[in-house]
């Protein structure tokens, strides 16, 4: 394969993620407006952030009145999963320019990421050229339609009145992000921890509850797996 | 409302600590193994975070003016069941889809 094979493959790899990205950026350009973001913010925050979760995260926080610090803590929370990609990738890209791997860290999102590795693994004659062509072809698919698909969603969520109730978008999102990871037992214990503690810590001022209540849920989770592990270690 | 500068300073913040996030290990600390401890906290996040952000915004909507709203539960609670099968924009579907229904037909 030639780098430039590789660059194609890696796009057209990519292709089905346009039916997550597509409806996940317009509704957050319809809800940053809603918020009563202007366009020139909500494509600055598109832009210089690219990452959903973390945008709504941000925006709901804002909109709460919560202090810039939670808000920015909170979000920061949501992206430090892509620690993990970023060390992940270091075996298949860490060979590349400085430069070329700053483009890399700020191209990185979820599901390009996840289909990069999965071929890197699959496909270990690649060469180091061609992974990073891979990794090129597979971000530069996703990402203008992160912003494309932003700007469409802020310029028509002008045109949507009040009565449609958009605000109920931003817990339909998060619920949306959770479900899917709820693949084990202390993942589904610490969700349920999540629940219950944001609503003990409900009254902490400056939204701090849901810090809070993340902290222990992580812990819970955490413990839940480590207890789980000993159990089956005793067990045989 | 989201104040101007509030806005500015958080979007800037999240624009430079996600990129550092991002950068941390593929551009400055290489070789380096996250420790066993963060690794199993990172697993985590995302569960613990995520439903303290949407209990509250399901149970007190400031649309309602903080009131609970039984509509907004059910449809909570479908969209969550959806989600449960993997499937992350059938999830949004089916939340918004049941919230406006209901609103509809009661």
């Amino acid at each position: 394969m030639t780098p430039r094979q590789a660059f194609w493959r890696g796009y057209l790899d990519c292709a089905p993620f346009i039916l997550i990205v597509v409806p996940y950026s317009m509704l957050f350009g319809v809800v940053a407006r809603d918020a009563g973001l202007d366009i020139l913010q909500t494509m600055s925050m598109s832009v210089l952030v690219i990452a959903g979760a973390s945008q709504f995260t941000a925006l709901a926080l804002l909109q709460d009145q919560a202090p810039v610090f939670i808000a920015l803590l909170t979000a920061l929370a949501v992206n430090l999963r892509m620690a993990m990609y970023s060390a992940a990738l270091v075996p298949h890209l860490g060979h590349a320019p400085i430069g070329t791997r700053a483009v890399m860290a700020y191209l990185m999102v979820d599901q390009a990421f996840a289909v990069a590795v999965k071929t890197y693994e699959e496909r270990p004659e690649m060469t180091p050229d061609v992974k990073v062509a891979y990794y090129f072809g597979a971000m530069l698919l996703i990402c203008p339609i992160w912003y494309a698909c932003t700007l469409l969603g802020a310029v028509m969520g002008q045109a949507i009145p009040e009565s449609w109730s958009l605000d109920f978008a931003v817990p339909i999102c998060f619920i949306a992000l959770t479900a899917p990871l709820l693949r084990s037992l202390p993942h589904i214990i610490a969700a349920l921890t999540s629940c219950a503690m944001a609503v003990a810590f409900a009254w902490v001022p400056w939204s701090l509850g849901i810090v809070i209540a993340a902290l222990i849920a992580m812990a819970v989770g955490a413990q839940a797996e480590l207890f789980l592990k000993r159990q089956a270690n005793r067990a045989t | 409302m989201i104040d101007d500068t509030t806005f500015w300073l958080l979007t800037i913040a999240l624009g430079i600590g996600t990129f550092a996030i991002r950068f941390s290990f593929l551009g400055l600390l290489g070789g380096k193994r996250l420790p066993d401890w963060a690794l199993l906290h990172l697993r985590y996040v995302g569960v613990a975070v995520f439903p303290a952000l949407f209990t509250p915004l399901v149970l007190w909507p400031d649309a309602t003016g903080g009131t609970p709203d039984p509509i907004r539960i059910i449809a909570a609670i479908a969209a969550f069941g959806v989600g449960l099968k993997g499937s992350v924009i059938g999830a949004i579907v089916t939340g918004m889809g049941t919230f406006y229904a209901l609103h509809f037909f009661t």
